[in-house]
């Protein structure tokens, strides 16, 4: 057999494989979308229907209809991934910039001491917040659902990504900056930060994704349905009587959509982002 | 400070000194100023939502605290209690194992193929790296949910499939031999493309020249796999072998969205129990000692990692 045959036959292999993969990934978001589209007789049809017939736009018209407050769990969802993200981003660029580059007493200790924070679940620490954010009154608001998240292990593994990030910075600009008369805060806001921006969008990225999937915490701290966050509401199209599938699944894909159209466009930055957090 | 051992860096400090006339210790107490003023929001964060939680956590686990009635010290009766005369904790600890034992392999040597795959050039390849990649991003109760529905016991798609073969299918979600398998199958996939993604920029990071000189000596692919890839990937692979491991320890999402801990305990997991103590009845000391057995797990396992990260791996930098 030549070696050319050989090599043939290996690739013919490889992208068998890899074809075999996606279809079984991607199958899960094409039956989403079909359901959606099906008629309400259709979803339970033997032989299966691959494709809806009638295609049935209304389902998404009635996801509002049967569940109003949907743009509501949709917009809560945004908000809070939205905030989280921004001021881990925040508060991680400044306490990273600060260990990477400032030199004050303490210094390494403290560090040492908020990266020990990262291998605390949130799960263990989810009683006696429950307990405490009780007595606040701040259970039944979205409070514990930004801040707790914003400073808490997520916002440790910030300050740890930033300060990699941070230290890779030549010492050469902030001692010019100095120089020109900039004190650490004008340093920071004029030359690190505009700096940081690719290891920025990286920690954005990973933030929001994580936010946006919190669950647990959804489900313990909120129990006002106007509060309520997608994966929580989603809950809704399903009561004692069973679910609605096609109505389920139609108000699955506008959550998921969005999501997906910004990975599209960013994908190279969203896998490298989460590849590089993976190995730092 | 590394900028006081290069040359430049020391002029630029007598500099800074000169010109703003001030004597190295003010500028110093300056710096000091704003390092607490830049780190205290997230000194205060690991104050009150880290240090005080597990402490208080800790202290919670020792008592029978509740929601109905006044909390009493029980010492380490609690944990008594799960160790020696609670069946469902152990059950939970045995089906959270096998939820690991079943996802790891199955994980890891999917993302690890897949990414040796990818790591060839070959036209078109990006595609199913973005594919693969994409649940992911994806939520995981969107993801669980439909899931749930394509393995729906009466018309989920993967019976009706079945029926048209002439095979009935079993009752995928609610029997208690295959509910497990099928949640570990659906993790695998959500989560496949993070380790694959991981494993490809490791691969790409092997230096090109060690394959030329390897190839030079005659030495077989096999050989170059056993003695060049494998070894220098091998950070990447432990540490993946560990997030996946913390990870798979606190599996709970696609566990309450599709099987809810049924049938019976069959997919009752640690996470999924505390979550049943803590928040169902409210059993806040009992659940805070089953927390905190997370914790020490996932503890043990991140010093592990510190400590055997040089030893195991053969390349660090």
């Amino acid at each position: 057999m030549s070696n050319r045959r050989a090599d043939l036959i290996r690739k013919t292999a490889a992208y068998l494989l890899l074809a075999v993969v996606s279809v079984l990934v991607l199958f899960p978001y094409f039956w989403m979308v079909t359901t959606s589209l099906k008629h309400q007789t259709k979803i339970f049809m033997f032989p299966p229907q691959w494709w809806p017939d009638p295609i049935v736009w209304s389902n998404y018209t009635d996801v509002f209809r049967v569940q109003p407050h949907f743009p509501l769990y949709f917009f809560n969802s945004v908000y809070i991934a939205a905030v989280v993200t921004i001021g881990t981003c925040v508060f991680s660029a400044l306490a990273g910039y600060a260990f990477a580059k400032l030199d004050f007493r303490f210094r390494n200790a403290v560090f040492l001491v908020l990266l020990s924070g990262m291998m605390i679940p949130t799960e263990v620490t989810a009683i006696p917040m429950f307990v405490w954010m009780t007595n606040l009154g701040l259970t039944d608001t979205h409070f514990p659902l930004i801040v707790p998240p914003m400073l808490g292990a997520g916002g440790m593994f910030g300050v740890f990504l930033m300060r990699q990030f941070f230290i890779t910075v030549p010492g050469e600009l902030d001692e010019a900056a100095k120089i020109d008369g900039c004190n650490p805060w004008k340093t920071f806001w004029r030359i690190m930060l505009p700096l940081s921006g690719p290891m920025m969008s990286t920690l954005a990225i990973f933030t929001f994704l994580h936010s946006w999937d919190n669950y647990f915490d959804s489900l313990i701290f909120i129990s006002s349905e106007r509060l309520f966050t997608i994966p929580v509401g989603l809950k809704l199209f399903t009561d004692t009587t069973g679910t609605e599938w096609h109505l389920l699944m139609a108000a699955s894909v506008m959550a998921t959509l969005p999501l997906l159209l910004v990975f599209f466009f960013a994908q190279r930055k969203f896998i490298e982002g989460v590849a590089l957090t993976g190995l730092k | 400070m590394n900028h006081i051992n290069t040359q430049t860096g020391a002029a630029v400090r007598r500099w800074t000194g000169i010109r703003a006339g001030l004597p190295k210790s003010k500028l110093k107490s300056a710096e000091t100023w704003y390092g607490w003023l830049f780190i205290s929001p997230m000194v205060a964060g690991y104050l009150l939502f880290l240090l005080v939680p597990i402490a208080a956590a800790l202290y919670m686990s020792l008592t029978d605290a509740s929601l109905l009635h006044e909390s009493r010290f029980v010492g380490l009766g609690n944990y008594r209690q799960a160790l020696n005369a609670d069946p469902v904790f152990w059950t939970s600890i045995g089906n959270t194992l096998y939820f690991s034992a079943g996802l790891i392999p199955l994980n890891l040597a999917l993302a690890l193929g897949l990414a040796f795959l990818l790591n060839r050039k070959l036209p078109g390849i990006g595609l199913f790296r973005t594919a693969i990649f994409t649940p992911v991003i994806t939520s995981i109760v969107i993801w669980a949910i439909v899931w749930k529905y394509i393995f729906a016991t009466d018309f989920g798609l993967v019976n009706e499939l079945l029926k048209l073969i002439g095979v009935q299918g079993p009752a995928w979600l609610y029997n208690m031999k295959l509910a497990m398998p099928v949640v570990i199958v659906v993790s695998v996939l959500k989560n496949v493309g993070l380790n694959m993604v991981i494993f490809l920029a490791a691969l790409q990071d092997v230096p090109r020249m060690y394959y030329e000189a390897a190839t030079i000596d005659g030495a077989s692919r096999f050989r170059q796999m056993t003695h060049i890839t494998l070894p220098m990937i091998s950070p990447a692979i432990f540490l993946a072998f560990i997030l996946t491991l913390i990870g798979s320890l606190k599996v709970f999402s696609q566990i309450q969205v599709m099987t809810d801990g049924g049938p019976g305990t069959s997919t009752y997991v640690l996470v999924y129990y505390i979550y049943q103590r803590a928040f169902k009845v409210f059993d806040f000391g009992y659940a805070s000692a089953l927390a905190f057995i997370l914790f020490f797990l996932v503890l043990v396992l991140t010093l592990l990692q510190w400590k055997l990260r040089t030893r195991w791996v053969h390349h660090e930098q």
